[in-house]
């Protein structure tokens, strides 16, 4: 592989494990925050032993949240430095602002709250831990910022073939921070309630601590409730705003090769790359003009028609993402998306039917459903930014010109090594301790003296 | 003063805050395998950072941002350019950072030293490779008409910069050994005493050298800023020095933080108006004029770190008077 193709692989996996950390972060401090504010108002100490037992996991999951981002942060720099150069005058602003406005947040207050139990007074303690739930949200409305820029650029000028701000507003109130910002936010609100309800559920399986899970477990499904409303509509309408924005994202993820007017929604579509040819095809007619335009008509356009249009305005090349990983991320993303949805109504039917009285084995299932906001965090990000390709600045910058043309092959293969390998590390270590403090349970109070013993 | 001016003192200052502030902290897992032997003891010293370290590395997280929205062209040079070292401390910082919070985990020794170790060497290696970074900022470095940094590893590592290493590494651990002295009691409290009396005089030493040989290489004009600073840098760590001696540990340490403030001012003076100076022509430098942002991103920038910068001071602030009291080594206490 040259030194883009190891720069592209180095982000993506770089990348990809900070937002495996990420989403639970956003959940978890918010889910704690509520737990720590009932204890403020109702005095009832199951809350406090709540907010204490899932912010110990949060912990965890918030160190290694820390570090991964810490690479994200130079790595525009190190590996993609044609990139810094030629939007710094843009990107840099949201980056350098998320570190004031939410990184000192976040860091300073999860100092306070983990070691101020004793010191502060109650209120200003929960209110601790909401600074950290903010702060984690202020950071992903920055960082989102910056990343709308990319796949929709607004507020510049191009000056000498650079775009320079013109006007700071428009960057912030880009139409695509507007649902992009709130689906990851919900995502990760949704990723929170699915862990603390897949963890819930498996300690009532085992009928211990039964008023302490079964609280927990109304708050995830509250939550879940709302924030996976909240991903899906959303969802709907950043599908929508793609059809418009990216058009040729829209097409791949839905492997439609020429245009059609009314549009057809894919079920499974099996087809060539190479040579655009389509093996297998069942599709549900009207479907995707209904979703794209809410009527049952409207054009969408096809990859080829795009790939025609594109090569008259840019010049030469290939401006087809692939489909294959744009078509199964999209479907891999929203088939979980119903599926939790689905599993929410199972939650309350455990909750106002059941009495909490779980009896059969396969209600395992709910423990095992953690994963899928994994992979809907994950394909989700896949499709955004696979579906952006060639480009890295949409229009106006190829990620192959990004690239820093001075760094070599072999460095980029040492770093790419080192964070394969450290990180994998990290992500071991990180799981088993979640696992084994989730499986502990709340009981232990003191589950690493108890470790030494057993 | 006009804009890029501004900037370029503005990421000076961050710098400035983050080798104080995570100085000390770095400092502290440097001292962390000779602080004592029994584990209460280096849990104490951990837990005298606890509540504050991520707050510290932020500084550094918002001096490479700042950097980056600033002067574009001068990040995307240093950080390509410094790829491997920078790539250590990236790794350092990696394994620090996770090596607090997992340590306390799990009881057992041997799990605990190896977490002590990842935290000593996650210390040991940001002071020192700064410095050689910092070092070689100010010396000059190959960088091509096109703000490329033409040279390999090697370039990286000649006396001035290792020496620059040095100096922040051993500034590093004498500050933090001054501050385990003011926040512990007991037996951690008389090593690191004991530790800070020992380091004074090398630390001193290569600072005066460092100082020194910084204003020879500068080309900064005009340079007497840089010597102001850098005088009073080596003043306050002599100043430094005496209180040692005479056990006054809170001056000892206001006036390494000081030391170390003005050290790192002194070259950021030196190295203005420039930012990364080349070695293959003089023309061909970095500077505040040739690798800003415009005008626009610099005037919004300014004004989100005047409505911010006084609200964030405000809330570290508290959070150091909320933890101002000793540690000692009672286990309840404790969270790492
Ligand atoms: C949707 C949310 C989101 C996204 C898309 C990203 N991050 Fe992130 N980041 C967070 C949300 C977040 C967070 C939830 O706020 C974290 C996780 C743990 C934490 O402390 O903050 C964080 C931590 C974190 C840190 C460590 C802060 C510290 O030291 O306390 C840095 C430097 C970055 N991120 C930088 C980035 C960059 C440069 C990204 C783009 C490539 C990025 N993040 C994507
Ligand atoms: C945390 C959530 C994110 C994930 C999981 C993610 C994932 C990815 C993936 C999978 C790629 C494609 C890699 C490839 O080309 O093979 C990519 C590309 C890229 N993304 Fe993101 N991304 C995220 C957020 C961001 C943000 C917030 C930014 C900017 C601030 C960003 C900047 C980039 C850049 C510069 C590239 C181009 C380099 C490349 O093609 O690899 N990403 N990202
Ligand atoms: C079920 C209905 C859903 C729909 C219709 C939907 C739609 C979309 C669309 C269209 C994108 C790409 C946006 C773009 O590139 O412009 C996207 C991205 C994403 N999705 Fe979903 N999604 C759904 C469910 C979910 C769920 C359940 C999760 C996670 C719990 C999730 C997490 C993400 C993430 C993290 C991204 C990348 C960030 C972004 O671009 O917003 N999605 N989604």
């Amino acid at each position: 592989m040259d030194a883009l193709g190891l720069a592209r692989s180095q982000f993506a996996i770089t990348t990809v494990y900070h937002f495996f950390f990420v989403p639970l972060t956003l959940g978890l401090s918010l889910i704690t925050a509520i737990m720590e504010t009932i204890y403020v108002c109702k005095g009832d100490e199951t809350y406090k032993r709540m907010a204490k037992f899932w912010g110990k996991l949060f912990l965890i999951n918030f160190a290694v949240g820390v570090v991964t981002g810490l690479v994200q942060e130079f790595q525009f720099g190190m590996n993609w430095s044609e990139y810094s150069r030629f939007v710094g005058d843009i990107f840099g602003a949201p980056l350098a602002i998320e570190g004031l406005t939410a990184f000192f947040l976040e860091a300073t207050f999860i100092g306070l709250w983990v070691f101020g139990w004793e010191k502060l007074s109650k209120r200003v303690h929960a209110l601790a831990i909401w600074m950290v739930a903010l702060g984690t949200t202020i950071s992903a409305l920055w960082i989102l910022v910056a990343n709308s820029f990319m796949h929709f650029p607004v507020g510049y000028e191009l000056v000498d073939g650079r775009p320079i701000l013109s006007n700071f507003a428009e960057l912030i109130f880009n139409p695509h921070v507007f649902t992009q910002f709130p689906h990851t936010v919900f995502s990760g609100y949704v990723t929170g309630a699915f862990f603390v309800i897949g963890i819930s559920v498996f300690h009532l399986l085992k009928k211990k601590n039964v008023d302490f899970y079964a609280k927990s477990f109304k708050v995830g499904t509250l939550v879940a409730l709302v924030s996976i409303g909240g991903v899906i509509l959303v969802g709907h309408a950043q599908a929508q705003l793609m059809v418009k924005q990216q058009p040729m994202k829209m097409a791949a993820a839905e492997a439609l090769w020429d245009s059609e007017d009314p549009a057809s929604l894919s079920l499974l579509t099996i087809s060539d790359e190479k040579t655009g040819t389509t093996s297998v095809d069942i599709r549900i007619p009207h479907a995707l003009s209904l979703l794209s335009y809410n009527t049952l008509t409207g054009e969408v356009r096809g990859i080829n028609d795009l790939q025609r249009e594109y090569e008259a305005t840019y010049g030469p090349g290939n401006y087809v993402p692939s489909v294959f990983m744009n078509y199964w991320s999209f479907r891999i993303m929203i088939g979980a998306g119903f599926l939790m949805a689905f599993l929410v109504l199972v939650a309350f039917f455990i909750w106002w039917k059941k009495k909490f009285k779980l009896e059969s084995k396969w209600w395992y299932l709910l423990t095992a459903a953690i994963t899928l906001p994994y992979m809907a965090n994950t394909t989700g990000w896949l499709l955004t930014e696979l579906g952006r390709q060639p480009w890295v600045v949409y229009g106006l910058l190829k990620t192959s010109d990004a690239v820093s043309p001075n760094v070599p092959a072999a460095f980029v293969m040492t770093s790419l090594a080192v964070f394969t390998v450290l990180y994998g590390l990290l992500m071991v270590v990180d799981v088993t301790l979640m696992v084994k403090f989730a499986r502990a349970g709340v009981e232990d109070d003191q589950p690493a003296i108890q470790a030494k013993a057993g | 003063m006009d804009l890029q001016v501004l900037w370029f003192v503005l990421v000076a200052v961050l710098y400035t805050g983050f080798f104080v502030l995570e100085g000390f902290d770095f400092g502290v897992g440097i001292l962390l395998p000779f602080i004592g032997r029994k584990d209460e003891e280096k849990r104490a010293a951990i837990n005298t950072i606890g509540p504050v370290w991520d707050a510290n590395e932020v500084w550094l997280v918002l001096a490479g941002g700042a950097t980056f929205a600033a002067f574009p062209q001068w990040y995307a040079t240093l950080f390509s350019g410094f790829y491997l070292p920078l790539l250590l401390i990236l790794v350092a910082l990696i394994l620090r950072g996770v090596s607090f919070e997992f340590r306390g985990k799990v009881e057992d020794p041997r799990w605990h030293a190896t977490w002590d170790t990842t935290a000593f060497i996650g210390s040991l290696l940001p002071p020192l490779l700064f410095g050689v970074a910092f070092a070689n900022m100010l010396r000059g470095v190959p960088i091509d008409g096109n703000m490329n940094y033409t040279g390999g590893f090697f370039n990286l590592l000649n006396v001035y910069a290792l020496f620059g290493g040095l100096t922040f590494l051993a500034l590093s651990a004498l500050l933090g050994a001054l501050f385990l002295n003011l926040k512990t009691a007991g037996s951690v409290q008389e090593t690191a005493a004991k530790i800070a009396a020992r380091l004074s005089v090398p630390s001193f030493v290569l600072l005066t050298v460092f100082v020194v040989w910084t204003l020879i290489t500068t080309r900064s004009t005009p340079a007497i800023l840089a010597i102001v600073f850098g005088s009073i840098s080596v003043l306050a760590l002599l100043a430094g020095f005496i209180a040692v001696k005479a056990q006054r540990g809170g001056f000892a340490f206001g006036l390494t933080v000081l030391a170390i403030a003005m050290n790192v001012a002194s070259i950021f003076a030196s190295l203005f108006p420039n930012v990364m100076v080349s070695s293959t022509d003089l023309a061909f430098s970095l500077t505040i004029r040739n690798a800003s942002s415009s005008v626009n991103t610099l005037t919004v920038m300014s004004i989100v770190v005047a409505i911010f910068l006084p609200v964030v001071l405000a809330y570290q602030v508290w959070n150091y008077w909320v933890f101002r009291k000793r540690i000692t080594a009672k286990v309840e206490d404790l969270h790492y």
